[in-house]
């Protein structure tokens, strides 16, 4: 059946079924490569967007739940000072290692400044707790957030 | 060196649109360079006409920072920033891309990458450089030995160019045999602290491409039904419940039978087919063992005279040494299997050209395994055959299966096919955890004697798994005399002076699917030497720190040394024996890939109500750092990885199928886990070793001697929170 989105500012129709996961239908419909799939059970956050500003697990969204939603994915979070600035401390860092992880990384990271400008690192941790990294990048992550708050502070 | 000087042949070369300089090597390993990207070699260095450098990397990127070190090498040598060189993953060719410790054969493994590139890169840079300053020499009249290329500009007395000025003459020079390499004191770039990875931009903002990003137009996407436990065989299916699904294409049981491929026009459509398909199955070959019976008939094998006596002792001599001691001590270990778990759950995609020949697109660990399987597969010679490495996500070992295995299933999935369409073959996180290879279990035993003095007087040291290399390629390598060495690694070659040794060895029978795991058999062998390192000190009443010193003591012994001195590197960084009120701490130290790495692990809270990991403080010898910091963050994601697994996963068995399903029941580590890593280098003027499996083996035994220091409980079996060790 035939659903519009709203995603990255843009309207897009999309042929989908009801009960398709928002992920495969940015991925494999929208071809933005940048969410990714890890686990498809929501217990690894790689495939993190936006939902009108809220982090959410596109593996476990239902295309028929977000028709009336703003959807933002990794190739346009930085386009908010935010991201941007999430952006920027990643690569002051180098947080990254294999990287698969890290656009749901970012778009949970953006989701907590968004809503906790100063994040304590006990703050940080609860709130990341979802997005796994098996390259174990998590103290840079920790920092990476710390220091996009000093951006954005400055 | 030889300039051609030929007139001709300059200004051919130089009146050519796009001129390039390549350099690298030709089949005898000699240097070479040419003009053309039609050479008859494949190169290290490519320098186009407008003066972009690309390295040509022969390593695939998974995260441990062969992107950024091996154009290091070349940026360094030529004299350029690192804004100034590109990257491009090399193609499939094992013998100019080969990896120089495997022998004929491209691949990425055992921490490798730097050691065997670090000359070669070198070198290929030094000689870019040699031809760009001969052709300035030409064009300008000077003397070459006046002339300097500094951030990519080329210099003498008042001339000053960009290099790009003299590609095309440079390209019409014979590469010099042996060009002069820079002396460490002039490094600019090697061990730069301020030098950043050149993937961190495009892995935080979406645009980085792995294999699993592959879109090919018209691609269809396969999955496999695989048996639920291994050997199982697909008779037949019934795919009408996958009619159903929207986007369904077919399904074919595999030629080999291990499965069926179901054929979809996207993942999701693959995904529900896949789960709507009923096969039949013949498991009348399958495993149908538990995991607690592959347990018992591994701890049966420690019982029992081991197969292989691995260095040659008098056993009967330690034996009775051991049994005529003043203390005797004795510990049972046992490890379960592991999975990887890369986040990139595996695939690949590949297709046939107009002309016949087969691309597959991978993150492509060890490319010279499927290159070779494809040969076979689609019956092709070589040079028909090409293999696009991606960037991965992740491996710690899994996508260097000897056998090509998930490329060898896309090839039999795109096989039965017309081949009209390219096909990605793509497995779910469930595909991952249950039907994978796993580090194998094992289990060890360990006898040592102690006399009055505390002085070990022998130490029986009993192991009994499965070996990861026997009937593999591999063999011929890595398997002497029977030993798989990769069974006892870190045990025969432990730089540590144990008087009266005896190491013995037994394969056990096949359990499931096995394959070395991020530091391979380090994982246990480290675990067991480290923790049976405190538990005879203890015995002896000496300091941990102290006793294993007392085991490093030869000044001649630069193998010694170097343990020694990062072990000490870590105890004075991590403030030994003064941790705060209510913590302890745990060290552990071990020399594995040619590297030393040693770990001080601090924890708090207690067993019953949770552990809490402090901080972990690592020193690292790992020769030259060629980039500290993604030393650093090979180190900190190292310890993750050893540590999160030895907390409380593992893979189990009921009648041959494996237990788990995802990351809810195989739990990665989490951020929250530990809570400080600090890392430090050790200054060397050693050529550069490994730094991607290191610093996993010593971060699980410095965990457990911590928890040991805190509350007297040893942990023996892994993981540790089925030993009654919970943590917060």
């Amino acid at each position: 059946m035939a659903l519009t989105l709203k995603l990255n500012g843009e309207t897009h129709t999309v042929d989908a079924e009801p009960g398709t996961p928002l992920l495969w239908v940015i991925r494999d419909e929208l071809k933005l490569t940048g969410t990714k799939f890890g686990c498809g059970v929501a217990s690894c956050g790689a495939c993190t967007v936006h939902l009108n500003g809220e982090p959410v697990r596109s593996c476990q969204t239902y295309i028929e739940d977000v028709e009336d939603a703003e959807i933002t994915t990794i190739e346009e979070v930085g386009d908010d000072k935010i991201g941007a600035a999430i952006q920027q401390a990643w690569i002051e860092l180098d947080v990254v290692q294999c990287g698969y992880c890290q656009s749901g990384q970012v778009m949970s990271a953006v989701g907590l400044l968004s809503e906790n400008p100063k994040p304590s690192v006990e703050e940080i941790d609860d709130y990341m707790h979802g997005n796994a990294c098996r390259c174990a990048t998590y103290q840079r992550i920790r920092a990476g957030i710390q220091r996009a708050s000093e951006i954005l502070e400055a | 060196m030889t300039i051609n000087t030929s007139r001709r042949g300059f200004l051919k070369g130089a009146a050519a649109a796009g001129a390039v300089l390549l350099v690298g090597a030709r089949p005898d390993g000699a240097l070479a360079a040419a003009s053309s990207e039609t050479a008859q070699f494949n190169p290290f260095v490519k320098i186009d006409a407008d003066g972009t450098v690309t390295a040509i990397v022969k390593h695939f990127e998974k995260g441990q920072g062969p992107a950024t070190g091996l154009p290091t090498l070349i940026a360094e040598e030529i004299g350029l920033t690192m804004d100034q060189i590109e990257y491009e993953f090399a193609p499939s060719n094992p013998q100019v891309y080969n990896n120089l410790l495997f022998g004929p054969f491209q691949g990425t493994g055992g921490s490798t990458a730097m050691a065997n590139s670090w000359m070669q890169y070198r070198q290929a840079g030094a000689a870019a450089r040699e031809m760009l300053i001969n052709a300035a020499a030409q064009i300008w009249g000077v003397d070459a030995s006046g002339i300097t290329i500094e951030e990519g500009i080329v210099k003498a007395g008042d001339n000053s160019a960009p290099i790009a000025e003299f590609v095309a003459a440079a390209s019409q020079l014979e590469a010099p045999a042996e060009p002069r390499l820079k002396d460490p004191s002039e490094f600019r770039l090697i061990g730069n602290e301020t030098v950043r990875r050149k993937d961190s931009a495009i892995k935080g903002n979406g645009q980085a491409m792995y294999a699993m990003d592959v879109h090919l137009p018209n691609q269809m996407v396969a999955m496999i039904k695989r048996p639920e436990s291994k050997g199982g065989i697909a008779n037949s299916f019934d795919d009408s419940a996958s009619k159903e699904v929207k986007g369904y294409i077919s399904a074919a049981v595999l030629p080999n039978q291990a499965g069926v491929a179901v054929y979809a026009e996207n993942t999701w459509a693959a995904i529900q087919a896949r789960d709507a398909l009923e096969v039949d199955w013949d498991m009348s070959g399958s495993e149908t063992r538990d995991s607690d019976q592959i347990k018992a008939e591994i701890m049966a094998a420690l019982d029992a005279e081991a197969t292989y006596n691995v260095n040659k002792a008098d056993v009967a001599a330690v034996s009775a040494a051991i049994d005529g001691a003043d203390t005797v001590v004795e510990k049972t270990f046992y490890f379960p299997l592991l999975a990887h778990a890369p986040m990139e759950p595996l695939n690949c995609t590949i297709e046939q050209t107009a002309e016949g020949d087969i691309v597959l697109h991978d993150g492509a660990q060890m490319p010279t395994g499927p290159h070779m399987a494809y040969q076979q597969i689609f019956q092709l010679p070589t040079e028909k055959i090409h293999i696009k490495t991606m960037l991965a996500g992740g491996s710690f070992g899994r996508r260097a299966t000897p056998d090509a295995d998930y490329q060898v299933e896309a090839a039999l999935a795109f096989v039965v096919t017309d081949r009209s369409r390219p096909v990605k073959l793509v497995w779910t996180r469930e595909d991952d955890i249950r039907s994978g290879y796993y580090r194998p279990a094992f289990g060890h035993r360990v006898r040592v004697g102690l006399d009055a003095d505390g002085k070990i007087v022998g130490w029986q040291h009993q192991v009994a798994g499965q070996s990861v290399i026997k009937g593999t390629p591999f063999e011929a390598v890595a398997v002497h005399d029977g030993v798989d060495h990769s069974s006892v690694e870190g045990i025969a070659d432990s730089p540590y002076d144990i008087p009266g040794m005896a190491l013995g060895l037994t394969d056990t029978p096949k359990a499931t699917t096995v394959l070395w795991w991020r530091s391979v058999g380090h994982t246990h062998t480290g675990y067991v030497m480290e923790t049976m390192m405190d538990t005879v000190a203890e015995a002896a009443g000496r300091d941990p720190v102290e006793f294993r010193l007392s085991h490093l003591s030869d000044t001649n012994n630069a193998d010694q040394q170097r343990k020694a001195e990062v072990l000490k590197l870590a105890v004075e960084k991590a403030g030994w024996g003064n941790a705060p009120a209510g913590r302890a701490q745990g060290i552990a130290v071990h020399k594995s890939f040619g590297s030393y790495a040693a770990q001080v692990v601090e924890v708090s809270g207690d067993p019953e109500n949770g552990i809490k990991i402090e901080k972990v403080t690592c020193a690292v010898d790992c020769g030259i750092a060629v980039n500290p910091d993604v030393v650093r963050a090979q180190m900190e994601g190292g310890i993750g990885y050893g540590i999160g697994h030895v907390m409380r996963d593992q893979i189990t068995l009921t009648q041959g199928a494996v237990d788990q399903y995802n990351f809810p029941d195989y739990e990665p580590l989490r951020i929250g886990d530990v809570a400080e890593i600090d890392v430090h280098i050790v200054p060397s003027a050693e050529a550069p070793t490994g730094v991607g499996e290191p610093g996993t083996p010593p971060s699980a035994p410095a965990l457990a001697n911590a928890i040991q220091a805190l509350s007297g409980v040893k942990v023996t079996t892994l993981p540790m929170v089925e030993n009654g060790v919970s943590f917060v």
